[in-house]
């Protein structure tokens, strides 16, 4: 759908500062989460015993000690799943069975064996110690050149290989402009396995109805509900057969809860066995070791630059690394970015590869970002090359490549539109922010006195609201033909007017602290004429009662685009039924009405007026009052969606997303070279999401976002031995930043409204988690050029500093040496490619 | 996480708590703050039968002044470090370490006693008690005994008490006035485990030599530990700064780090080297300022 956008209104609500109406439950404790429920009494509990083996045949499992102790209903095993339960259907059509429980074989530590249902958790714990489970250990397989090896060990033999996916895409024509190249600019570069740790974890509490072979699943699901027919079939239903249901509040996600739906399925095969309701709280060990993360990343890149550093054509080989199983709606980490490959650059030729692998690593899936990260850091650590190795400024050579404004909206190579932005005057203003020329003057000075600063820029493109049909590129044109196409990006909303005129918004976008029902009553209010206070919103998912479809929930940064959009139109939809209404009450012509703070006015006799609560009573009410053909509802539903989430064409083009805000980043940082210590002196934030619906959701979100980057960039990595085993299993080993590391962060906004969406609104929440991990490469790169380090790994923790800055500097001190346990994702500066 | 089954003891006395003690052995642990069991207790790496709550113990709760010493009871909380008038005035050290220790609302609830003898080798407590000289006393079945700290740490995580011991106080000596003194850490964040600890006590003497030098070093070994060759080198010199560089390098040299998935035994090597030579520039750097 495309509505043309207004010139910019003077608007009551959008765009102000409303406190989140959430924050009065949730800071009083009243916060209504699943742990805090009991919708079925009497249910039971369940402990997983799980693999603590990387990769093994599992030879036998004896449950007799732990189904006879005391308190215990009994224990459900890989058998019971292959006899209620099919693998669940993949993304892309390859020979591996993915079961929630482990059957004949584990693949990763952690890996559920068996489920032991008991009457509390205590007792289930106990048990599940008691479950003897014979292992026969095989050959473990952790990295990802080595799992793509000929003769690596392979997880799934029918597979014949590790690898997943793979696929190649030629846009333009690359060869050509590597030709015609001043200069070929190469990059070589690893992002690490980060899971965004949300504070609640995986919460699941199952019945089964055996009358009527139905299931239902209270859980903190946020969607995407593509995955309600992967675990419809995986169980063996219809879709209308397993009800999903959330509660009012999910404690955070930034995507990892997607990725509780093979819980949600192993907790209803578990209810079916015993015949009683299953409650299975995830406790943060089983989090950290096996809910899900970002893939760990390896891209070879490629830029063919003119003299002057602009971009001929890019050359970007991904492999992702999606743990040991290709768990939908993986392998879409790959192809997310996948209309904005390209970056905020004008690059006519593009050849891109991408490889999905697995290895004895726990699966991954949706987490903030989702493919973002990994894109970005590849691409603007290259734009950093190219500058370096031309002796030019990185300033410059962004400036030299971008879109321009009045290319707008501008179609990349790869399919993507971009809808609006004026990316130079961001880049600028951030330059300006930060005291660019400033800090390059000063740099000098003090590296002169020993002190090391640096000065690094992180440039992204945003995208918002996922086209549905995007992940069908990681299948060829031929054999997409042969299947049903995919598009769209669907969201609804509800708005409803009850008989005394108070108003109720519905959603479907299950947002776990957000602030969806502070950003919906706003817009609300400001349709309808109220305050957002007295606006109710309720968010709470049930697919038997609600409007829903396949692409409702909570991801791809859709809520701005998407479910605000359903929102307003609902809202002015039901609004012009009023107006109608009301000239038929007040017998005036419609067109003669305004309305004002809840009130129809007749502009020509405006003692002629006629409240909405009135109106709105008589619909309930007196429903013979109205004209004739009128139909006495006072609800409106919009399913929200946009033609320009076309399905691929046969070029492999698709635009990935709908909406495509920007990033623009720098980060001043400080190494201390005797520790490796990294201290971020200035941070400025610039974005362009268009119209911003309430800055104080958008900071918070940005704010979020950046710290999430931050882990990636300087702490965290869930790091595997090279047996597979989990290094960082709980938060002492998986150091995530917390208020103490948090810098200040100066965040600035301009808006380009997109013409697309009716707010002119995108998604902003996970642009600062794709630029901050570049921009604070970047920046120690910078920092550390005269002692000759190049930065093509993160997290740069201090010792990885110490230990380049020690490479760099010819092998002198420990550098030669993999650091304690390293599971192979390491790569030092000096490696040649 | 949850634990495995344990009964529960909560006595009232510190005679009826060792009598508990000696009843079980090594199957009992003693509780105060728990900041360390329960994790421990909910990850099942322990797995005690018999769980001893102290916390109603009474008159564990104080701290005192006596004979030179500065006395912590068992159930005295950390937080209690950080701006008690007794720790500021009488061994500031202490009061300028505790804030690495953990967090606030750990160091509400942890003790300084509980610190002390769960003996992690890269804790704050240990490392100054050993940096200090201060000493343990426990209550046994046969009465009590005082332990030091250069006794008292046998390996990580391992201390020299016996099982049927109630540790009931800690003291550390009082910091003779004009006491030089610095605390660096290196850690990846703050508040966690560090990576490296340095405490320094230096006593100036005549012609800018020192009387006293005590450098202790935390997360370099199995046990906080005293680098002596470099308090050596200290003590030796007659210009103190002169001798920095070397002492740093001595402290480095002595150092027998873990090599673990936090750092490896060289960073952590190095570490001990950077930060013994800070901390003795920042204690210095304290003399000139009170002068």
């Amino acid at each position: 759908m495309t509505v043309e956008t207004p010139v910019r209104p003077a608007y009551r609500w959008i765009g102000q500062k409303v406190p989140r109406l959430e924050d009065r439950r949730l800071l009083h404790g009243k916060g209504r989460f699943l742990e805090d429920l009991e919708p079925v009494p009497r249910a039971w509990h369940a402990a997983i015993v799980r693999s603590p083996h990387a990769h093994a045949r599992i030879r036998s499992i004896d449950v007799t000690r732990a189904a006879g102790m005391p308190g215990v209903l009994g224990v459900l095993t890989g058998e019971d799943v292959v006899r209620m339960a099919d693998p669940f259907p993949l993304t892309v059509k390859i020979p591996i069975r993915y079961y929630p429980l482990a059957v004949d074989r584990v693949r990763f530590v952690g890996e559920p064996v068996a489920v032991v249902v008991a009457e509390n958790r205590y007792v289930a714990e106990d048990a599940a110690h008691a479950v003897s489970v014979e292992y026969e250990p095989l050959t473990p397989v952790v990295d990802i050149e080595a799992a793509m090896a000929a003769d690596a060990p392979l997880l799934h033999g029918e597979l014949g290989s590790n690898i997943a996916n793979s696929r190649r895409f030629d846009y333009g024509d690359y060869d050509a402009a590597r030709r015609r190249a001043h200069r070929v600019v190469r990059g070589r570069f690893r992002f690490p396995k980060v899971s965004s740790t949300p504070i609640e974890t995986y919460q699941v509490l199952a019945a089964y109805d055996s009358q009527q072979d139905e299931y239902t699943v209270w859980s903190n699901f946020h969607g995407p509900f593509t995955l309600h027919p992967v675990m419809a079939k995986a169980l063996r239903v219809p879709l209308n057969r397993l009800r999903l249901l959330t509660p009012p509040d999910i404690g955070g996600s930034y995507g990892i809860k997607a990725g509780v739906y093979t819980y949600i399925v192993l907790m209803a095969l578990a209810a079916r066995k015993f015949g009683v309701p299953v409650r299975w709280s995830e406790d943060r060990l089983e989090h950290l070791m096996a809910s899900s993360s970002g893939t760990d990343s390896l891209i070879e890149a490629e830029a063919a630059v003119d003299a002057d550093g602009r971009i001929l054509g890019l050359y970007l080989r991904r492999m992702d690394n999606v743990g040991a199983y290709l768990r939908p709606p993986e392998p879409a980490c790959l192809f997310r970015t996948h209309g904005n490959t390209t970056g905020p650059y004008d690059i006519a030729n593009l050849r891109l590869e991408t490889v999905a692998v697995m290895t004895n690593k726990a699966p991954t899936g949706l987490n903030r970002g989702y493919g973002g990260p990994q894109l970005c850091f590849a691409l603007e650590r290259l734009v950093d090359r190219v500058a370096r190795e031309l002796g030019l400024d990185p300033a410059d050579v962004r400036r030299r490549n971008l879109i321009q404004p009045h290319e707008m909206p501008y179609r990349t190579v790869s399919g993507g539109l971009y809808d609006s932005g004026d990316y130079p005057a961001a880049l600028e203003r951030t330059l300006e922010l930060v005291g660019y020329e400033q800090w390059r003057w000063r740099q000098r000075d003090l590296r002169d006195r020993g002190k090391y600063v640096g000065i690094g820029l992180g440039l992204a493109i945003e995208p918002s609201g996922s086209n549905m049909g995007y992940v069908t590129v990681a299948e060829p044109a031929g054999q997409r033909a042969g299947r049903l196409p995919k598009s769209g990006c669907t969201e609804p909303a509800t708005v409803a007017i009850d008989p005394g005129g108070g108003i109720t918004v519905r959603l479907t976008s299950l947002p776990q602290g957000q602030g969806h029902e502070t950003a919906a009553a706003q817009i609300v209010a400001e349709e309808l004429g109220c305050d957002p206070a007295d606006v109710t919103v309720v968010t709470q998912m049930d697919t038997f009662t609600r409007p829903w479809t396949v692409s409702s929930g909570s991801y791809s940064s859709r809520f701005a685009p998407l479910t605000a959009s359903a929102v307003l139109l609902a809202a002015r939809g039901l609004k012009e039924r009023l107006r109608r209404l009301a000239a038929h009450f007040l017998d005036v012509p419609a067109e003669r009405l305004i309305f004002e703070d809840g009130v129809f006015v007749d502009k020509a006799d405006p003692g002629r007026r006629i409240s909405l609560r009135r109106v709105a009573g008589a619909v309930h009410w007196n429903p013979t009052s109205l004209p004739p053909g009128e139909e006495p509802r006072l609800e409106e539903t919009v399913f929200f969606s946009m033609d320009e989430a076309a399905p691929p064409d046969e070029a492999d083009r698709v635009d990935s997303s709908v909406t495509y805000g920007f990033v623009s980043e720098a980060v001043v940082v400080e190494v201390d070279v005797e520790t490796g210590a990294v201290r971020i002196l200035d941070y400025v934030s610039v974005h362009d999401a268009g119209r911003v619906l309430n800055p104080l959701l958008a900071n918070g979100q940005i704010y979020g976002g950046a710290l999430h980057g931050l882990g990636a960039a300087l702490l965290e990595e869930l790091r595997y031995g090279p047996d597979g085993q989990l290094l960082t299993g709980t938060f002492v080993d998986y150091p995530c930043p917390t208020a103490a590391e948090a810098p200040d962060i100066r965040i600035e906004h301009l808006e380009s409204p997109s013409p697309l969406t009716p707010l002119g609104a995108k998604g902003l929440g996970e642009g600062s988690t794709m630029a901050v991990p570049a921009a604070i490469a970047n920046a120690v790169a910078d920092a550390l050029a005269p002692l000759g380090v190049e930065v093509d790994c993160l997290p740069l923790t201090p010792h990885r500093v110490w230990d380049l800055i020690h490479a760099a500097a010819g092998g002198d001190g420990p550098a030669g040496r993999p650091a304690a346990g390293d599971g192979g994702n390491e790569r030092r500066g000096g490696d040649a490619w | 996480m949850k634990p495995a089954p344990f009964r529960f003891s909560r006595p009232e006395a510190a005679e009826e708590a060792v009598d508990v003690l000696r009843q079980h052995g090594w199957e009992a642990k003693v509780v105060a703050g728990g900041q360390s069991l329960v994790p421990l207790l909910n990850m099942r790496l322990t797995t005690p039968s018999v769980l001893v709550d102290i916390n109603r113990v009474r008159d564990l709760d104080r701290i005192t002044t006596t004979g030179g010493w500065l006395e912590f009871g068992a159930l005295v909380r950390q937080r209690r470090l950080e701006d008690d008038p007794r720790v500021v005035a009488g061994c500031p050290l202490l009061a300028e370490a505790a804030r690495w220790i953990g967090h606030p609302a750990t160091r509400n609830r942890g003790t300084v006693v509980g610190s002390i003898v769960h003996a992690d080798p890269a804790a704050e407590l240990p490392l100054l008690l050993v940096t200090l000289g201060g000493e343990l006393v426990a209550r046994g079945p046969g009465g009590m005994r005082t332990i030091p700290a250069e006794e008292l740490y046998l390996t990580m995580l391992t201390t020299s008490l016996a099982p049927d011991e109630l540790a009931v106080a800690v003291r550390f000596p009082l910091m003779a006035p004009g006491t030089l003194y610095a605390f660096e850490e290196f850690a990846h964040r703050h508040g966690d485990f560090a990576l490296v600890a340095v405490a320094v006590v230096l006593r100036p003497g005549a012609d800018g030599r020192l009387a006293e030098a005590r450098i202790g070093i935390g997360g370099a070994a199995e046990v906080p530990y005293r680098a002596r060759e470099a308090e050596g080198a200290l003590l030796a010199s007659d210009a103190v700064d002169k001798a920095i560089d070397e002492a740093a390098r001595l402290a480095a040299e002595q150092a027998q780090p873990p090599d673990d998935v936090h750092a490896s035994r060289e960073y952590r090597r190095h570490l001990v080297r950077v930060l013994t030579r800070r901390a003795l520039y920042k204690a210095l750097a304290g003399v000139s300022q009170d002068v």
